[in-house]
């Protein structure tokens, strides 16, 4: 078996892995990461996206409250390029608890968290979409983020400056001798080849999978994992995000997102973090939560829906999963009699980055590193392949280049060629795969109203002809695609988006029979 | 509604698809006066093949070799099945007299009688279908002699890759190469557009030296036949091909292209012509809003609701097809007929409609929902009697089928339309 030595393995390519690898990386630490699947996976990359200014948590959960006050007003300078600055409303309709309207603008002062009343015909006038039924309305520095650019980057930087990526690459076993974790080995997706990673200490960034990677090294971790699911519209209804001004509840938040809203979320206590979905009940109970805060959510067709899961700790005996604590657990495993191994999880995007220097800080220790943290001074750096996740933003790229040329392959979000090419020399250089999965993760293919129908099969002729198929792969790769597609707009076929895939079957099935290719 | 009748006729067809125009058609042979109602631009998304039945039981993915066989176990296991309603020798009559007068009409069509064949499509798997537009047939032929065959693609055509389908379909036809073209006169980097180049192989010069740069592509490769992008022309399909074959001095076919694709927009245009020239009028791109059953007949508007055009009919049959179509419409919690409110039959709650699987073998329950009509094809009222004696439904929108993973679209259409209009013969007493 081959093996790879380094001082640090970082075990998941979420947020909190990348951005471990970044500030590691920046501290001159070597370090492997190793995802299972492709970023973001998981709750990382199943979330709002929403850069919380606090004011969420001023009542459940104050501390929270002020990391993310002082977490997302770093991010906004440290990561301009990943923030859409929206501003955020809280608002209260008719029905809604008064004695909660009244007290919350104190809260959220308490926590330093600067917010604004702003009296119901500005506020419907600044936000129409909202119910004319609005009693309350305040301001707060809430912002929208994108998730997938802001690992990518990370990712990117961690790479340049020597962090070796592997994709696909899913840690199989540890060997432990003398209370150290002396090898982990990994397995290839793709391939079944296994490798050795032989590191100094051993980073469990695994999110809701982390209970998962630490029993393999004999410890226990207190986590519970919370479903949440989201609704994306079919184009965007507010400017800002608007979130109900109640106790924390279920679909209580829009947030928009170029040219789209997310609207969430659901908590709902599921063992496995793998192999979820979001279920019909669960998709009409948000939609008809959120019509009360915005009555067009009854009418607006929903392109997508997917589920995230939260890695809750210290929480298994709370009977409501509302009620933990969103902030992070850095548990150091030496207490378990394993000194070079610990867990980061829980915690938010917003974040992240604090968790990832926290996290540095004990490895540096650990290692004997004096390096310190440079990431709060120092801004993440955009790089080119990381920006085809916003909505939005290849339309604009390609009416700016106007060349003829450069044929759309997905004109629900309008990218082409050009940007798939870019997309899979980025994919190679990380050990990657380019099919339609993996590129439809790093752009908008699959994300417009077709949701995959006409851009999946472009997309599988395009990688034949420029020899990234061959084979049967591209069937394989429409039928994975569709599949995956599918477990985000089954919940949400009426109307409009059961028309759009009725087209899809009747083409996939009806004409090109690929449910019966299925080997 | 009391507005007078602009048209007076003995049936109104609504739907302008498969079905609709099956029915205007049969209707018309018949000797009754027709009108023919509805928006065709969803026949551009059919693909001009006429599947008649693929799969039975649907669950079991068995693909028939002889669609005769599967409609007899069809009939056998699933009595409710509109296609079960039709006699096989009702459905061979029906498929013989539309695809005779699509022929007739200039869209040739061929088939093996009794027997299922298969052709390449672009995303690189077999489909099993009974009937064939005449350009395409050649490669049902090679495909059954194994020959070896080049499928030559074009640069900057979108969607259609000749290296994926000969590449997906080496392990059943060894025989596939493949190859791509530089459309004359394009240049390198430019997008091609399926239904100008189709236009402009109308052209004499276009066509030569189109079959030029073909000729060029297959040189001296040793090959028995040459597929392409179903693209060769619009109207005159094959006397292009023909033309065209004569100077690569090898049988040419299409394969089909991903919708909306010339074969539809094809279809669409023979029927158009073709029913014109049998005397049905056609209402076409209007929609039928209101239908209100009459004690002798249906007063139904047609267009805009601000300016309708009324047509009394003695009879109306429904072909409106499903979602896509909007003969049916579901919100949230039910689905719905759209034009005279028909109970729909459909899963309890929308948690059954689909399956958590795209692929699941067993098909969606939710497109088996549908109409329920008596053995007349006439849709059926709560209380299971026929909404009205003159009112006869035909197509998608009939229940208790699968068209999708059955592979029987055409069929349905086409039989369910001969049914409906044999129906409404014996209830006018012709």
């Amino acid at each position: 078996m081959k093996s790879i030595e380094t001082q640090v393995l970082i075990i998941g390519g979420g947020i909190t892995g990348a951005g471990i690898a970044r500030d590691l990386a920046l501290r001159g630490v070597r370090c492997v990461l190793i995802e299972k699947h492709d970023i973001n996976a998981g709750a990382s990359g199943a979330n709002h996206g929403l850069l919380h200014s606090g004011a969420r948590y001023v009542t459940s959960d104050p501390g929270s409250a002020a990391e993310c006050r002082v977490e997302g007003s770093l991010l906004k300078k440290m990561a301009p390029d990943c923030v859409e600055e929206t501003g955020g409303l809280f608002v209260a309709v008719e029905g809604d608890d008064e004695g909660y309207v009244a007290e919350f603008p104190a809260l959220c002062r308490a926590c330093g968290i600067a917010v604004e009343p702003v009296d119901v015909p500005t506020a419907l006038e600044i936000e129409p979409a909202l119910s004319r039924r609005l009693i309350a309305a305040f301001q707060v520095p809430d912002a929208a983020v994108d998730p997938f650019k802001l690992t990518m980057q990370n990712l990117h930087q961690a790479v340049a400056l020597g962090c070796r990526l592997f994709r696909h690459s899913k840690l199989v076993d540890f060997t432990i001798t003398q209370g150290r974790i002396a090898s982990a080995i990994v397995s290839n997706e793709l391939t079944g080849e296994r490798f050795a990673v032989n590191a100094g200490y051993v980073i469990n960034a695994s999110g809701a999978w982390a209970r998962v990677v630490a029993r393999l090294a004999g410890c226990t971790i207190d986590l519970i994992c919370s479903k949440g699911s989201l609704l994306v519209t079919h184009e965007r209804i507010n400017h800002r995000v608007i979130n109900r001004l109640r106790p924390s509840s279920n679909a209580d938040i829009l947030v928009p997102g170029g040219t789209v809203s997310i609207l969430g979320t659901t908590s709902v206590r599921v063992e496995d973090p793998d192999h979820i979905f979001p279920t019909v009940k669960e998709i009409d109970f948000i939609v008809s939560e959120g019509a009360a805060m915005i009555p067009r959510l009854e009418q607006t067709r929903f392109i997508r829906a997917y589920a995230g899961v939260r890695p809750l700790v210290g929480s298994s005996k709370k009977s409501d999963d509302r009620s933990v604590s969103r902030s992070f657990a850095l548990i150091d495993h030496a207490d378990d009699g394993v000194v070079n191994f610990a867990t980061i999880t829980g915690g938010k995007l917003t974040t992240y980055r604090l968790m990832a220097e926290k996290t540095a800080d004990l490895i540096c220790g650990h290692l004997g590193v004096s390096a310190v943290c440079r990431t709060r001074h120092e801004p993440l750096p955009a790089a080119d392949a990381t920006r085809w996740t916003e909505a939005g933003y290849a339309p604009r790229q390609w009416a700016k280049k106007r060349d003829a040329g450069d044929i759309m392959l997905c004109e629900c979000e309008m990218v082409p060629k050009s940007v798939v090419d870019e997309l899979i020399d980025s994919i190679h250089e990380h050990n990657g795969r380019p099919d339609l999965t993996s590129l439809g993760i790093r752009s908008r293919i699959g994300k417009g109203a077709c949701q995959g129908t006409f851009c999946g099969l472009r997309t599988a002729a395009y990688l034949y002809d420029i020899n990234e198929l061959k084979g049967r792969e591209g069937l394989h790769s429409i039928q994975a695609f569709m599949r995956e597609r599918w477990r985000g707009v089954r919940p949400l076929l009426w109307d409009t988006s059961l028309i759009q895939a009725e087209l899809q079957e009747a083409l996939y099935c009806g004409l090109f029979g690929v449910e019966l290719n299925d080997d | 509604m009391t507005t007078d009748p602009n048209i007076d006729c003995d049936l109104l067809v609504i739907g302008a698809g498969m079905a609709g125009s099956a029915a205007a058609l049969f209707a018309a042979a018949l000797g009754f006066n027709t009108v023919q109602a509805g928006i065709t631009s969803q026949t551009i998304f059919a693909s001009g093949l006429m599947d008649l039945m693929g799969v039975h039981p649907v669950a079991s993915g068995r693909v028939w070799r002889s669609p005769h066989d599967a409609l007899a176990a069809l009939a056998e296991d699933e009595p409710r099945h509109p296609l079960a309603r039709v006699s096989p020798v009702e459905i061979d009559q029906a498929l013989k007299m539309f695809t005779g007068f699509l022929s007739d009409t200039g869209l040739s069509y061929r088939c093996r009688p009794g027997r299922n064949v298969r052709i390449p499509m672009p995303t690189g798997t077999l489909k099993t279908t009974y009937c064939v537009p005449l350009s395409m047939w050649p490669g049902v032929k090679a495909l059954e002699k194994q020959q070896p065959c080049l499928i030559v693609g074009v640069h900057g055509l979108r969607g259609f890759s000749a290296r994926q389908i000969s590449e997906s379909l080496q392990p059943v036809w060894p025989g596939l190469r493949h190859a791509n073209i530089r459309l004359p006169d394009r240049g390198y980097r430019e997008e091609i557009f399926a239904e100008p180049f189709a236009r402009s192989l109308a052209v004499k010069d276009n066509r030569r030296r189109f079959a030029e740069a073909l000729a060029a592509v297959i040189g001296q490769k040793p090959v028995d036949a040459v597929a392409f992008p179903a693209m060769l022309g619009l109207g005159n399909v094959n006397d292009i091909i023909a033309d065209i074959a004569k100077t690569i001095v090898k049988p040419l076919f299409e394969i089909p292209t991903m919708p909306p694709s010339i074969p539809g927009l094809r279809l669409k245009e023979t029927l158009e012509e073709g029913l014109r020239q049998k005397g049905v009028m056609l209402l076409r791109q209007q929609r039928v809003f209101a239908s209100q059953p009459q004690k002798d007949g249906f007063l139904s508007l047609v267009g805009s609701p601000e300016a309708p055009t009324a047509v009394r009919s003695r009879a109306v049959l429904l072909a409106t097809g499903r979602f896509l179509g909007k003969g049916l419409h579901a919100d949230r919690k039910k689905i719905r007929e759209t034009l005279f409110d028909l109970p729909v039959h459909q899963p309890e709650k929308r948690p059954d409609w689909h399956r958590t699987d795209f692929l699941d073998s067993r098909g969606h329950p939710v497109n088996r929902s549908g109409i329920e009509t008596d053995d007349a094809l006439r849709p059926l009222t709560s209380s299971k009697q026929p909404l009205h004696p003159h009112l006869f439904a035909a197509g998608s929108i009939l229940a208790h089928q699968d068209w999708m993973r059955a592979k029987c679209g055409a069929g349905l259409s086409i039989a369910t339309a001969w049914k409906a209009v044999q129906s409404f013969k014996a209830a006018a007493g012709f």
